[in-house]
Order: structure tokens, then C-alpha cells, then sequence
């Protein structure tokens, strides 16, 4: 736009607003500074026990060495089977979704046993997971799968359901069939559901990914916190609590961008 | 001229959990090739059931309905339909919804893209080709419904509240642009209105439907001796608020 059609008082609001942002993130960052300081003097000067409640600097050499504890490989781990349960979530929610809609007979007899199952405690089925598909990496993914499923499931099917009556009429009276329907009106129509849903799925994934490995306790960044504790080395688990935060951030803006891609 | 649609007393019932409904009983009327119908009657007495019906998308429950002499059966390819609302798929170009219809029916192919080109051209839209439907205006909105319905060449085109969710003026300005198209394109229309003004501003016939189980009342032939119809102004012919006061009548409350 030109220069010099911005008014004056339309410098003045945008300069505001710009102070305003800059204000809020410089609290933000100074919240955050604040407290690590604040942690660490206080170990320093033992008002707090830094065996039971770690250090930032404790923190920041267990993170140095990343070799030392396997740190990059339970990351990786922690990744993989969080994205394969998550995918497996997304697709096989979807699917059945689109099969409860097709049959409005399977979704009236499916109905209280989805309402049930989403009500149950996932994590209660553990132990059963454990058993019928045995301690290892297919047990977590299962679990991840158990928790996010039904939940997609119901989202997305409530989408496709609640898809605007006027355009399923508009389709009908040119005679579209059911195919047609799903795929060039209830599909697309549902396109920020199905987002929506994966944003909600991603962290569900990680819930399940990180209790199947505390209960699977062979490898991950959960198997890491669970260890960390029983030993009673904090740093570690206080390391891997963070770096599980930045990893659930990353994923978590990857299907925002995902999103942002697939709407445009 | 020959009758293009035949309707011979038919009947609707609907069946509901709490008992049946007899929305419309024994109607009948015909309408011959190029004519402009409106409908108008009481809210709730059975407009749109009798649109849906001659679509196809709702089953009679007794009586016969012909076009061209030939008697309907489910969806009919010879009719187009155009709903209250426009309808546009939001995510889709102008072009692409205009081509919907074509698509569903299997239809699209160089010749209806062709066709599709010139209805686009005549009537002003084709430089908005590749906007999305949120960039455009109500009006222009309506217009490309319209355009979407006339692509797969119905013979019969059936109106239900078309204009009603624009705002006035929007509306008047809409309803001589499509009525230009509907007579350019020597379109059959039925138009089912709230409306009486907009009713006896485009139609050639208006058959007045009574309340429910709905008959027809009476239908009457509009005529304003102009050289060419123009639906903004016959409403200034002393002949509009005759007609008007006639319908007024009776539409009565009561009847
Ligand atoms: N699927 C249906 N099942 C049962 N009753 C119905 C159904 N569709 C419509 N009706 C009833 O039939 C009657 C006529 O409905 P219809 O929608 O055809 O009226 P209308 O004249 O178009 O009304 P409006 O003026 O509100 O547009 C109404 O009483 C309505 O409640
Ligand atoms: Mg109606």
C-alpha cells in the first residue's frame, strides 16, 4: 500500500498495537527467565534440595550428554511411535467414521458402545494390552491407538453428520448418489473437523505413548522418567520432562502447518 | 402451445411418528413451454412438498405428473431446482461449482464446458471464473446457482424462495436479472413464493394454493400489455395493485 495513504491515527493504533505484543512477550520471556533463576539460586543455596528437585544447570549437563544416557535414541523412540499411533489413529478414525455415516443402522447400533468406550479410562485396558499383544513398541502403539480412536471417531463422525442439510439436498436434486455425496460434499465440507480432530489426536498420542511406555518400561522418554525416578537421578527425569514438552510442541505445530497446507 | 408439465390431482400424505398429514390433495394444474408460474399460498400448506414432488426427491402419494407427455419417475433429468439458499461449495471456484451439477450427472465434457463459457459470459460472471464464492456478493451469488442449475439444460426450472434470504433491494435487482435470463434461455419456471409483488412481477400465471390439505384455489393469468415484461416496472402499472389486492384477498387468513 502506499505510504501515504496511512492517516496519521492509523500510525498511532498500529504503533500501539506493535508495543502492546512486544510488552506481552518481553513478561512472557522475563516469567520464564525469572523462574529458571530463581530455581537455581535457590539450589544454590540449598533452600531446595536439588537431589529431589533437580537444577536448570544439572539440567543443562545432562542434556550435553546425550550420549551418555541414549538420550537421541528414547527420543526417536518416543517420535516414532507416537506419529505411527497418531496416523494409525487419524486413518482408521476416519474410516470408521465413514462407515457409521454410510450406515445409519451401524451408527444408531454402535452409538452407546462409542458413547462407553469414550467414557472408559484407556489406560485401565494396560495390563490387557500388555498381555494380548506383548511388552514391546506394539503394545504402546496400541495403547496410543486406544486413546485416540474412539475420540476421533465420534468427532469426526458428528462432523460428517452435522453436514449443512442445504448442500445434501442441492447434491440430491441433481441425483447424486451416496459416493458421491461423501466425496465432493461431506468430505470436503469437514475438511477443519478432520484438522480439529488431529490437533486434539497428536497430544491424545503422546498420553497413550508415554503411560504404554511407564508400563512397557523398556525404551522411550517415559521409560526414561520411569527410570529416573526409581534410581532417584531428577536430572533425568526433569531432562526428559522437557525435552517431552518440546517434542509435543513441534508435532503440535506440524499438524497446525499440516492444516494451513491442506485449507489453503 | 403444448403443455410441458401436466400435474393431475396429485395427493400427498405424510406419514410421521405422531400420525399421517395430508399436506396437499388433489392438485392439478399445467403449464405450457416458456411460461412462468408462481405459487403462492399460506405458510406451511405444502409449497415446497409440491416442488420436492414434481423433483422427484419426494414420492406422491397419489395422482400422475407428466413432462412431455412422458410420466416422472424419481430424479428427473429434465427438471433443475433451485433452493432458498445458494448453495455454493465454499471451497470450490465459481467455475468449478457451476460445473457441479455436470459432474454428478457424468456430464462434463468440452461441449457442456462450452456451453457452461457462453452462460458465464452472457451473463456477467465470467471474469469472476476463478474467485471463491466468499468473494462475491449475494446477488451474485444467487446468479451463479442459478447458472449451476441451467448448465445441465433442464427443461422444467423449479424456484423455492430463490430470492427470499437477499436482502430487498439486492432482490428486486436479482429477479430482473434472472427473469431475463429464464425468458432469454425460453425457460419453463415455477416459482414458489412468499412474496405476492414478486409473485405477480415475473409470472404469467400465479396459482393460489389454499391451507392445508392444499387445493388449488385459483389461478390467475397476469398480464400488463407491455411490449417486454420488465419485473421492476409493471410494479408501477395500476394493473400491479389490482392484481396485488385480488391475491391479497385471496391468500385471506381464513381461507
Ligand atoms: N418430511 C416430512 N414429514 C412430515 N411432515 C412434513 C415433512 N415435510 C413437510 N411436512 C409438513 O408438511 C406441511 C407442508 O410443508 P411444506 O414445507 O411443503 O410447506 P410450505 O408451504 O413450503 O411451507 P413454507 O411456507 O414454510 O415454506 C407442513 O405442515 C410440514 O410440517
Ligand atoms: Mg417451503
Amino acid at each position: 500500500m502506499d505510504k501515504k495513504a496511512i492517516s496519521k491515527d492509523r500510525m498511532i493504533y498500529l504503533r500501539k498495537q506493535k508495543i502492546n505484543k512486544i510488552a506481552i512477550l518481553t513478561v512472557q520471556i522475563l516469567i520464564v527467565i525469572g523462574f529458571i533463576a530463581l530455581w537455581e539460586i535457590l539450589a544454590n543455596l540449598g533452600i531446595i534440595d536439588s537431589f529431589i528437585a533437580s537444577q536448570p544447570s544439572r539440567i543443562v549437563k545432562t542434556f550435553m550428554n546425550l550420549s551418555e544416557n541414549d538420550l537421541l535414541t528414547h527420543v526417536g523412540i518416543t517420535c516414532f511411535e507416537t506419529i505411527i499411533g497418531f496416523g494409525l489413529g487419524a486413518l482408521l478414525g476416519v474410516l470408521i467414521a465413514i462407515i457409521l455415516w454410510w450406515s445409519n443402522f451401524l451408527s444408531k447400533v454402535a452409538d452407546p458402545f462409542l458413547v462407553v468406550l469414550n467414557s472408559l479410562p484407556k489406560i485401565a485396558l494396560g495390563p490387557v494390552i500388555i498381555i494380548w499383544v506383548g511388552a514391546g513398541m506394539g503394545a504402546i502403539i496400541v495403547m496410543a491407538l486406544a486413546i485416540s480412536l474412539i475420540v476421533t471417531v465420534l468427532e469426526i463422525l458428528n462432523g460428517f453428520l452435522n453436514t449443512d442439510k442445504e448442500l445434501l439436498k442441492m447434491a440430491k436434486t441433481f441425483n447424486a448418489n451416496k459416493m458421491q455425496v461423501l466425496t465432493k460434499i461431506v468430505i470436503p465440507a469437514n475438511i477443519s473437523t478432520f484438522i480439529n480432530s488431529l490437533k486434539v489426536n497428536i497430544g491424545l498420542s503422546l498420553v497413550g505413548v508415554i503411560s504404554g511406555e511407564f508400563l512397557v518400561s523398556k525404551a522411550g522418554l517415559g521409560y526414561l522418567i520411569v527410570y529416573g525416578g526409581q534410581v532417584f537421578q531428577l536430572d533425568l527425569v526433569m531432562t526428559s520432562v522437557i525435552i517431552l514438552s518440546i517434542v509435543a510442541a513441534i508435532m503440535y505445530q506440524g499438524v497446525v502447518i499440516l492444516g494451513k497446507i491442506v485449507q489453503k | 402451445m403444448e403443455d410441458i408439465l401436466t400435474i393431475q390431482k396429485v395427493t400427498k400424505t405424510y406419514q410421521a411418528k405422531n400420525g399421517e398429514l395430508e399436506a396437499i390433495r388433489d392438485v392439478s394444474f399445467s403449464v405450457k413451454k416458456g411460461e412462468f408460474i408462481s405459487i403462492i399460498g399460506p405458510s406451511g400448506c405444502g409449497k415446497s412438498t409440491l416442488l420436492s414432488i414434481i423433483a422427484g426427491l419426494e414420492e406422491k402419494t397419489a395422482g400422475d405428473i407428466w413432462i412431455e407427455e412422458e410420466p416422472i419417475q424419481g430424479i428427473s433429468e429434465k427438471i433443475g431446482y433451485m433452493l432458498q439458499k445458494d448453495s455454493l461449495l465454499e471451497w470450490r471456484t465459481i467455475y468449478d461449482n457451476v460445473l457441479f451439477g455436470l459432474e454428478i450427472r457424468g456430464k462434463k465434457n468440452k461441449k457442456s464446458k462450452a456451453y457452461v463459457d457462453t452462460l458465464l459470459k452472457k451473463y456477467h460472471l465470467y471474469e469472476f471464473k476463478d474467485k471463491l464464492p466468499s468473494q462475491l456478493s449475494g446477488g451474485m451469488r444467487q446468479r451463479v446457482a442459478l447458472i449451476r442449475t441451467l448448465a445441465v439444460k433442464p427443461k422444467i426450472l423449479l424456484l423455492d424462495e430463490a430470492f427470499s434470504a437477499l436482502d430487498y433491494q439486492t432482490r428486486l435487482m436479482v429477479t430482473k436479472d434472472v427473469y431475463d435470463i429464464l425468458k432469454n434461455e425460453n425457460m419453463t419456471t415455477l416459482m414458489v413464493t412468499h412474496d405476492i409483488s414478486e409473485a405477480i412481477s415475473m409470472a404469467d400465471k400465479v396459482v393460489v394454493l389454499s391451507n392445508r390439505p392444499t387445493t388449488v384455489k385459483k389461478i390467475y393469468d397476469i398480464d400488463f400489455e407491455m411490449e417486454k415484461r420488465d419485473p421492476l416496472n409493471c410494479r408501477k402499472s395500476h394493473k400491479f395493485s389490482q392484481y396485488f389486492d385480488c391475491l391479497w384477498k385471496e391468500l385471506d387468513v381464513h381461507g
